[in-house]
């Protein structure tokens, strides 16, 4: 059905253009007077190609959309990126999972401001002007949900990468170092957190301790060149490196500088992790090291057996990733993956392996190991310590099933 | 408060970093670098401070009772959050709960889960009613509040919630929380990876 009438869409581009060129400027011909052949459209190069646009899109061969259920809540909810679809370790802002508690707030940003107070020597207020005047800096971050790949935990593992892991993306973050700012309102020796707050109708708020908040959190401003997308924070937001996605406040509005952490309901309620013997994990910010082959993978299909480049991305919350391992055999051995040139701190790492598929039945596993030495546990390891209660961080090894007729599968 | 943070493992470091930039901080504080950005007035941040912390601080003063909660309830809760807070479809309970927390199916409710009064007051004065945040005036947050914490036996009938009052209440699951003791999964043992397996 989509297809259809983005087809469609394409041919009036297409006839409108073809019309342009056939009459004299002024007078186009109806698009509907006109029809391209369906098999001009195989040969471009015997068609005067689409003029220049303003803004650019993509083709409209191009159909990865965010997934999203559709509720009687739509404010609070979540959307999900099509890591099946992605190149590189980018995700197009277009396509970066969304969670949000209140909808996604219009701000015009010339009315925008960033109020720093609390144990603070002078407290300020930047505009968006006074923030574009300091010393920006630009890092490539992944951001992840915490409730990402929750349903695997639950033992309902996702039918593909965006269903399973999809509450994960990468950018590029721009904007001024949280550091600097608080350098210049002067933090007073009793500070030991801080609450930021968002300007959303739900006014999120969390508490970071002051030691990650003078380390790499960015006051972000720009996503991938150019201003944050409105459901990314416009116009300004925190990004705060490998921490759960929560404490990325966006729409920043206001940062007070205090001696306890709040305990506000996302940090006191929400995103605890319950432990079976009805405890439950507080301040549980760290995103551990977690990997995801996107291909080939579930919703795939494989024609036939012979060469596949196994494709997939890892992160972590704690540095870098230093190793991936695959496994086509249950996890009885493992073999190193290539890590792709560019392997940032905190960042999607992508890796790859050659593989040749002899048509049999096998699963697809990926492990990844970071920095601190941490490698990414299987699920029965974490379900025996956690249980099944607290569905947030968890970061177990996923497995796909390739089937003898090439279908792959999450089970 | 204190006595949570006290077991938490973030404590250490931060108390030993802190001390570390207050001190290069000190002469920072005299000389800001950039001096971009304007002086907030004291009328400004009371405009925009909501913060509240678990030990009152913050709170303005004011109080209301479980029976103005009730008709608060009634007129701008109720419709999503059920008749006595047992919640609709999408819409959370904001009741029950109360000792399933190990069972198989834990309900995690402001009655049963959060660990301080003060968060139910911050959140409904953030937050709430959903579609109208801010509408309601402080005394109708209190009130609304005192009846949330009634419907969930955590205070009496008669109770009047005022800013000296509720951070003193003692939520049921108040010492639930541990602190984060991740990485908390055995690591495997150290392993040899066959590099010259040839491909499948
Ligand atoms: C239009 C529907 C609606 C109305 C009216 C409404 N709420 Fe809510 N409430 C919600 C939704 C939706 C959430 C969950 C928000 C989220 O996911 O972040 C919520 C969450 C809450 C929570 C947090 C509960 C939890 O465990 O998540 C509390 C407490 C609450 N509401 C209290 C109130 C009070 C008090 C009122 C009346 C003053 C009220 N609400 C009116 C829709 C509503």
């Amino acid at each position: 059905m989509r297809t259809e009438i983005s087809r469609r869409a394409f041919l009036a581009t297409t006839t409108a253009t073809l019309g342009a060129v056939a009459s004299s400027p002024g007078s186009l011909p109806a698009p509907s007077q006109v029809s391209v052949p369906p098999e001009r459209l195989l040969a471009p190069h015997r068609l005067l190609g689409a003029p220049r646009r303003q803004y650019g899109d993509r083709s409209p061969y191009e159909k990865s959309v965010r997934y999203f259920k559709p509720s009687s809540t739509p404010g609070t909810g979540a959307s999900r990126t099509p890591l099946q679809d992605l190149h590189g370790i980018i995700t197009p802002s277009s396509l970066h999972f969304e969670r949000h508690h209140a909808g996604v707030p219009q701000i015009d940003p010339s009315h925008h401001e960033l109020l720093i107070h609390g144990l603070v020597e002078r407290p300020l207020i930047f505009t968006m002007k006074d923030i574009l005047r300091l010393p920006p800096v630009s890092h490539v971050h992944f951001l992840e949900c915490a409730g990402n790949t929750a349903s695997d935990q639950l033992g309902q593992p996702g039918v593909d990468p965006q269903m399973s892991h999809g509450l994960l993306s990468c950018s590029e973050w721009t904007g001024v170092s949280l550091r600097t700012l608080l350098e210049d309102v002067g933090v007073k020796p009793k500070a030991r957190w801080l609450v930021a707050e968002g300007v959303d109708a739900s006014r999120l708020s969390r508490s970071l301790p002051l030691e990650k908040a003078l380390d790499d959190v960015i006051v972000a401003y720009g996503q991938n060149g150019e201003a944050l997308r409105p459901e990314q924070g416009y116009p300004l937001r925190l990004v705060v490196p490998g921490w759960e996605g929560n404490v990325n406040i966006k729409w920043l509005g206001r940062i007070d500088l205090v001696d306890q952490p709040y305990m506000t309901r996302d940090e006191a309620a929400f995103y605890t992790d319950l432990m079976p013997n009805g405890l439950a994990r507080m301040f549980t910010f760290v995103m551990e090291a977690k990997s995801v082959i996107t291909r080939p993978a579930g919703g795939q299909h494989l024609d036939g057996a012979g060469f596949y480049e196994i494709e997939g991305m890892a992160w972590s919350g704690r540095g870098r990733i230093t190793r991936v391992e695959i496994s086509t055999d249950d996890g009885r051995s493992w073999r190193d993956a290539e890590l792709n040139s560019l392997v940032l701190p905190k960042a999607v790492t992508r890796f790859r392996l050659p593989w040749r598929w002899d048509g049999s039945e096998v699963s697809l596993q990926s492990r990844c190991t970071d920095e601190t030495g941490y490698t990414q546990p299987t699920r029965e390891e974490l379900v025996s310590v956690r249980g099944l209660n607290g569905t947030d961080h968890y970061n177990g090894i996923k497995a796909w099933y390739v089937h003898r007729d090439g279908k792959v599968t999450h089970v | 408060m204190s006595d949570f943070t006290s077991n938490a493992k973030p404590s250490g470091w931060l108390v030993l970093s802190v001390g570390i930039f207050a001190a290069a901080h000190t002469a920072a504080a005299q000389t800001p670098r950039y001096d971009v950005g304007r002086p907030a007035t004291q009328a400004e941040i009371r405009a925009r401070d909501i913060s509240v912390a678990p030990d009152g601080t913050g709170l303005p003063a004011g109080h209301g009772s479980v029976a103005e909660g009730r008709t608060v309830y009634r007129n701008a809760c109720a419709a999503c959050h059920g008749e006595r807070g047992q919640g609709i479809g999408d819409y959370p309970a904001l009741v029950g709960g109360q000792g399933t927390l190990t069972s198989k199916a834990p309900v995690q409710t402001v009655g049963s889960f959060w660990p301080y009064a003060t968060t139910v007051w911050d959140y409904i004065h953030r937050a709430m009613p959903y579609q109208r945040p801010g509408t309601l005036s402080n005394r109708e947050v209190y009130a609304v509040t005192a009846y949330i914490l009634y419907e969930n036996h955590i205070v009496p009938a008669n109770a009047v919630l005022t800013e000296k009052s509720l951070p003193k209440i003692r939520m049921p699951n108040r010492d639930g929380f541990i602190p984060d003791p991740r990485p908390d999964v055995k690591q495997p043992s150290p392993r040899a990876t066959n590099k010259s397996e040839s491909h499948q």
